[in-house]
């Protein structure tokens, strides 16, 4: 495979993951029954506040410490206020039981606002400037596996973090006690109510939480590539998370694999602007990633759901050897140059996200009790 | 699946009844007036913490939005696009749906108010109205296969609209972009050739840059005040919006009155956009030009207790805002944005009565009837 | 089975303009089951919902074990020992059994991370299997509840009472949803418990299920305990006496009926329900012009979904239904009002009225794209408004304007607007689901006299209630429906409480089963 191609992967796992952490928000946020629409306002707080704290931080402390301390300060305050915003959310929906949707536009309209006019106050007069950005870790031994070393573990601490805690939230919600009681108050309030579960406590604390991790992902939008804050930078990523969340059927990993596509139809938006991409060359790689991707998919969710099904492990399989087979032919063959509209490709994502909520392909249902405070009876 | 939430009543929303006459209480319109008060409070804090004085910065945002003719014509033009979007999200409200698909749909109408203007030539009586046209069916088709997809498949309306926003959004990049069709030629950044002049509004005072675009939005509150309150249409839509089992035992076709709302609040979404092309100079399509109408059109509508003469008030306040807030920055040395800080935190206010109700002691009025504006993902329509 | 394991001394709860328990004196034995009989309304769940601790009773206290108990809620009924399997299954449909068992008092296994644990599925499952199979309870743990049936996911509910060590099993109209073979099945499950030392209040309105299960019946009426007693010691229609009292009859004035051509005809119509079983099944039946129809029968015997089938809310599988001989089967509610029907919903304020409107509006809520009140397009206010003023006089609906929402009228007004607005039209039949439930008696006395009205004009009137009283002061033929079916038709002449409740309880399905069918 060649420097563009492992290239491009690589890209899609940094796209992907501001999506997965959004998605992570809107997973604990609606598995508890609330409805977060302000993803991406607490996307955009966090990547705010962390960029003002690690700049802050480095500006004050001078060059006593590394940089990596205040990217970390920096994370942490980026962390915090995103929690702080989605404390309002919560606040809103489940004491003033206002309508959630409502309370996530009037989320996404404060901290645009906010951002936006605290930037022109603190960050334009001043040309402040932001301290870098986290360095790429390349994992011993990981990294050193041909392709996917490169691409899955020579990235940045965040991007394993996340790696981490989709594994852990995969675990969590479908494992522990904690996991159980939030789904119950997501799907069936009373009944959690009736054997002494606080469903409200239970509300707050997952949208908080959510809020956390909408931070990080607004974080590492400052701190992967360009290091400082642009307005408006999270540019509709928490509404993409939603899609992600859906598409990704509420489930962490769900979410992780949904957020691949999303982040490779980005990644490849930002590589064919370059121009050096044959179209029917990326055409054929597209296809052969897609089919390649929905045969691991399967193999994994097979292996999950301890499927023995044989038929299905060929089928894998086989969708596997043939998207690897034509990613090698790809490679030899000579495509002529034609201009497709190769941009149409990054529909696809937004399509898949609408079929699955009409059921024409596998119906995505949410938790049953989200969107409604939770009224004793 | 339904929800409780968003608990406005019949007469909160619109001091009307069903036939019309009009009922106005003082409480009604106490909310939305001591709520942004209070966000005008809220907000001179920022003002304060960013070394300004708040006063001079709303006396300032005042004079930019009312101190002369040239000041008042501009918070007109900022409150045309506001008024007939807001109308198009209210409307979706009374329907009982959520149209968060605004942006989408307006820029829909936008590209499609190019391709017709920009596409014939044609006397102006003509080419004028069929542009116009253009704009609303666009964004009413755009904005129907939400409906469609929640008549028929129970799909959710606000994950929906966010993701045909989406593609709208994409798809007109493209259009735009370097080898994109609709992309004017020789330009070095993405915008469309500028419609031809038989298709722009007119000024209504040569030379005063004020549209005829404002005649439009007045006409389409009205249309739309007549459509909600005075014609059977509008019964059926109300109905659907407040209680749907009722409008299914009183024979309404539920699923029909479903699309249609979405296509008419899309419609004037696309009018919206069509309208921003066709009379403001340089009259064409580009990026960055007219984003964040979606929210804002949430936010007037809510204001305006999603009533067309509510949202008159909303649009303008909102408009003024817009307007002003480059003679505040000049004067007070306050960033333009503190408009968007103001406008979420008077939608919070209004949103969340309660705050306002217990801050100023503004009873309630007594046990009358929801509307429910979300309804969960994916559920079904019942 | 002689100590008392609770009892309830004097209890008394209000609800704002109703007495729903009056100085209620109870006690349950152990290992005892104890029916709680009575009608819809006469206080039983009310009762139970204090004992679980869901309400607070205005006097009167609770003895558990003789030792008085505090019970503020839910988890301190757990504590004391009572749980309560209720009506609607406190159960999350996307989960396992054992998940649903376990929430709340979840075991973990592993390292001890509390909250953060691994559940321990494998140790649980194994405790419900064992469980249900002391009780008989036969439920896989490893199912999803809600591909279970509902008679299991009762199993599962009573599972999940006993999982968390209740002595007091509270059962509140356990059988209403269970079907005949189910319902054996639960009894078998009871009886088993008690064998185990286990005590039942069993919530029932059902006398022959009382008959078959019960140690001891306490009867209750309007709120009181009207006695307590022993299945050997009454027999099946002096239960019935009890239950529904001697009740006086509202008398209501009304001439010879002089029915004339039949309206509405139902024939062999089956209904699905949920699970596509039929709950209404081959039903027929015939109403004709200037009589009244009613049908009697338990809350959820198939009425509800008869009604909807009818008025095109539902859609039938098989059978037909016509009105004047034109064949309108699953036909929609807007081409249904054009054939001359008109129907007063069950459900009020879910379905009948849109709440936040004004009156003015309820009243034209399927004619306002009608003569004189539209043009097809515009409408026309003053017609409307004129409309509602001539209706709210002629109907006594007691409101200070036309113009504010009918939310804030009375339940009784509410209704009356509904019926006035079905009455204006020229109608042909009139279906009517509960007309007077929860109204005060100035409103029940007018309805009930507006619905004979309509019937001397020559309306064909199809009456459903479960109030008794009503269908037997009301109707000029009544029909019993149980289980679906139609088990007897019996002209108002003949018939008598005793037999209605007898074929209502589903006493006697056998001897009716060869009915002739007019």
């Amino acid at each position: 495979m060649d420097v563009i191609l492992v290239g491009l992967f690589s890209l899609a796992i940094i796209k992907a993951t501001p999506l997965v952490y959004g998605a992570l928000c809107g997973i604990l946020g609606e598995r508890s029954g609330v409805i977060n629409i302000g993803i991406e306002g607490m996307m955009l707080i966090g990547a705010f506040m962390a960029f003002m704290g690690s700049a802050l931080f480095g500006k004050w402390t001078g060059a006593a410490f590394s940089p990596n301390l205040a990217l970390i300060v920096g994370l942490a305050i980026g962390v915090l206020s995103a929690a702080l915003v989605a404390a309002l959310h919560a606040v809103l929906s489940i004491h003033y039981k206002i309508d959630q949707v409502i309370s996530g536009t009037v989320i996404n309209l404060l901290a645009a606002g906010i951002t936006d006019y605290a930037a022109n106050v603190y960050i334009d007069p001043s040309h402040l400037s932001g301290v870098g950005v986290f360095p790429e870790v390349p994992i011993p031994l990981l990294s050193q596996i041909p392709i996917l070393g490169k691409i899955f573990f020579s990235q940045q601490p965040m991007v394993y973090f996340m790696f981490g805690l989709v594994i852990f939230l995969q675990y969590a919600i479908f494992n522990t006690p904690w996991g159980l009681r939030m789904r119950s108050v997501g799907e069936h309030p009373s009944a959690a109510d009736t054997v002494g579960i606080n469903v409200n406590r239970t509300r707050y604390i997952n949208v908080i939480l959510g809020g956390a991790l909408a931070g990080l992902g607004g974080a590492f939008l400052v701190l992967e590539s360009v290091g400082r804050f642009q307005k408006l930078m999270t540019a509709g990523r928490g509404f993409i998370a939603l899609a992600v969340m859906i598409f990704g059927r509420w489930t962490p990993v769900g979410a992780f694999l949904a957020a691949l596509l999303f982040g490779f139809a980005e990644a490849l938006g930002v590589r064919l602007q370059f121009g050096d991409i044959n179209h029917l060359y990326a055409l054929v790689v597209i296809i052969a990633v897609i089919v390649l991707f929905v045969g691991a998919v399967g193999l994994i969710r097979s292996w999950v759901i301890r499927s023995r099904s044989s038929r299905s492990l060929v089928v894998n399989l086989s969708l596997i050897g043939l998207g690897a087979l034509t990613l090698i032919a790809a490679k030899l063959i000579q495509f002529p140059d034609m201009a497709i509209p190769i941009e149409f490709l990054g529909l696809l994502p937004y399509i898949l996200t609408i079929l699955a909520l009409t059921g024409l392909v596998r119906k995505a249902v949410g938790p049953a009790a989200i969107g409604r405070p939770y009224e004793k009876q | 699946m339904r929800l409780e939430v968003f608990r406005i009543t019949e007469s909160e929303i619109a001091p009307r009844t069903a036939t019309g006459k009009a009922v106005s209480h003082l409480s009604n319109l106490g909310v939305p007036v001591f709520a942004i008060f209070t966000a005008l409070v809220v907000a001179s804090l920022a003002i304060f913490l960013s070394g300004s004085n708040p006063i001079e910065a709303y006396l300032a945002l005042a004079a930019g939005a009312f101190g002369d003719l040239d000041s008042l014509i501009t918070t007109m033009i900022k409150t045309i696009p506001l008024l007939i979007a807001g109308l198009g999200v209210a409307l979706a409200f009374r329907g009982g749906l959520f149209n968060i698909g605004v942006e989408g749909q307006l820029f829909v109408g936008s590209i499609a108010a190019v391709i017709v203007g920009t596409g014939f030539h044609a006397p102006i009586y003509i080419h004028i109205p069929v542009t116009l046209l253009a704009g609303i069916f666009s964004g009413a088709l755009w904005a129907a296969i939400a409906g469609f997809l929640k008549a028929k498949y129970g799909a959710n309306e606000v994950i929906t609209t966010i993701m045909t926003n989406y593609i709208a959004i994409r798809i007109i990049t493209w259009s735009i972009g370097a080898y994109g069709p609709l992309r004017k030629a020789a330009s070095v950044v993405p915008e469309t050739n500028s419609i031809f002049e038989s298709a722009r509004l007119p000024e209504l005072i040569p030379g005063a840059r004020l549209h005829a675009g404002i005649l439009i939005a007045l006409l389409a509150a009205l249309l739309i005040f007549l459509l909600l309150f005075r014609t059977t249409l509008g019964i059926e839509i109300r109905t659907v919006g407040m209680n749907l089992h009722a409008a299914r035992y009183a024979g309404i076709n539920v699923n029909r009155t479903i699309v249609l709302t979405m296509a008419l609040s899309g419609g004037l979404a696309g009018l919206a956009g069509a309208v921003q092309v066709m009379g403001l100079s340089p009259y064409n399509f580009t990026t960055g030009f007219n984003v964040g109408y979606g929210f804002d059109s949430i936010a007037v509508a809510v204001l305006g207790s999603i009533h067309p003469l509510g949202i008159l008030l909303s649009s303008l306040l909102f408009g003024a805002m817009d307007a002003g807030a480059r003679l505040m920055q000049l004067r007070a040395r306050v960033p333009i944005e503190i408009i968007t800080i103001l406008q979420g935190l008077i939608l919070m206010f209004v949103a969340a009565n309660q705050i306002i109700r217990s801050l100023y002691h503004i009873r309630a009025p007594k046990g009358q009837g929801e509307v429910n504006l979300t309804q969960s993902w994916g559920g079904s329509t019942d | 089975m002689t100590t008392p394991v609770l009892q309830l001394e004097n209890i008394t709860k209000h609800f704002p303009g109703v007495l729903a328990n009056a100085s209620i004196c109870f006690d349950l034995l152990s290992q005892e089951i104890h029916a709680v009989l009575g009608e819809n309304g006469a206080g039983k769940t009310t009762l139970m919902n204090i004992v679980y601790g869901l309400y607070k009773p205005d006097s009167g206290r609770i003895l558990v074990n003789n030792e008085p108990a505090d019970i503020e809620d839910p988890n301190d009924a757990l504590r004391a020992g009572i749980g309560m399997v209720h009506q609607h299954f406190k159960l999350v449909p996307v989960m396992t059994v054992t998940e649903n068992l376990m929430l709340g008092h979840e075991k973990t296994r592993g390292l001890p991370l509390g909250m953060l644990g691994r559940l321990d599925r494998k140790q649980v499952s194994q405790e419900i299997r064992s469980l249900g199979e002391r009780y008989g309870l036969r439920v896989d743990p490893d199912a999803t509840v809600e591909d279970l049936s509902v008679g299991e996911a009762q199993r599962v509910e009573i599972l999940k009472v006993l999982y968390k060590g209740a002595d007091i099993l509270i059962l509140d109209e356990p059988t209403a949803v269970l079907t005949p073979q189910e319902t054996e099945e639960l009894f078998e499950i009871m009886r088993a418990l008690v064998g185990q030392g286990k005590s039942i209040i069993f919530i029932t309105h059902k006398l022959k299920e009382v008959r078959a299960v019960a140690n001891r019946i306490t009867v209750l009426r309007q709120g009181k305990v009207v006695g307590t007693t022993t299945p050997d010691a009454v027999n099946m229609a002096e239960l019935a006496a009890m239950m529904v009292g001697r009740a006086v009859l509202l008398t209501v004035d009304r001439g010879q009926s002089h029915p004339k051509g039949v309206v509405l005809s139902v024939e062999k119509l089956t209904v699905p329900g949920k699970s596509n079983q039929p709950v209404v099944n081959d039903v027929s039946f015939g109403v004709r012009a200037g009589e009244i129809y009613g049908i009697a029968g338990v809350q959820g015997n198939g009425q509800t979904e008869l009604v909807e089938a009818i008025t095109g809310l539902k859609k039938s599988v098989s059978g037909n239904v016509k009105i004047l001989g034109k064949d309108i089967t699953n036909l929609g509610p807007r081409l249904l009002a054009h054939a001359g029907l008109a129907h007063v919903p069950e459900d009020r304020q879910k379905h009948g009225l849109v709440l936040a409107f004004s009156v003015e509006a309820n009243l034209v809520l399927e004619t306002y794209y009608q003569q004189p009140f539209s043009d097809g397009w515009w409408i026309h206010p003053q017609e409307m408004r004129k409309n509602a003023k001539k209706l709210v006089a002629e109907f006594d609906i007691r409101t200070p304007s036309v113009s504010i929402p009918v939310s804030s009228l009375s339940g009784g007004n509410q209704q009356k607007v509904i019926i006035a607005r079905e009455l204006s039209r020229a109608i042909k039949l009139l279906v009517i689901n509960q007309p007077t439930r929860g109204l005060d008696v100035g409103s029940i006395e007018f309805i009930h006299k507006r619905i004979i009205e309509a019937r001397d004009q020559g309306v064909a009137v199809l009456l459903i209630s479960v109030e008794l009283d009503e269908i037997l002061s009301l109707s000029d033929r009544i029909g019993v429906m149980y289980n679906g079916r139609m088990v007897a038709e019996i002209p108002a002449s003949a018939a008598k409480r005793e037999t209605l409740g007898y074929y209502m309880a589903g006493l006697r399905v056998e001897q009716s089963a060869n009915k002739n069918v007019s």
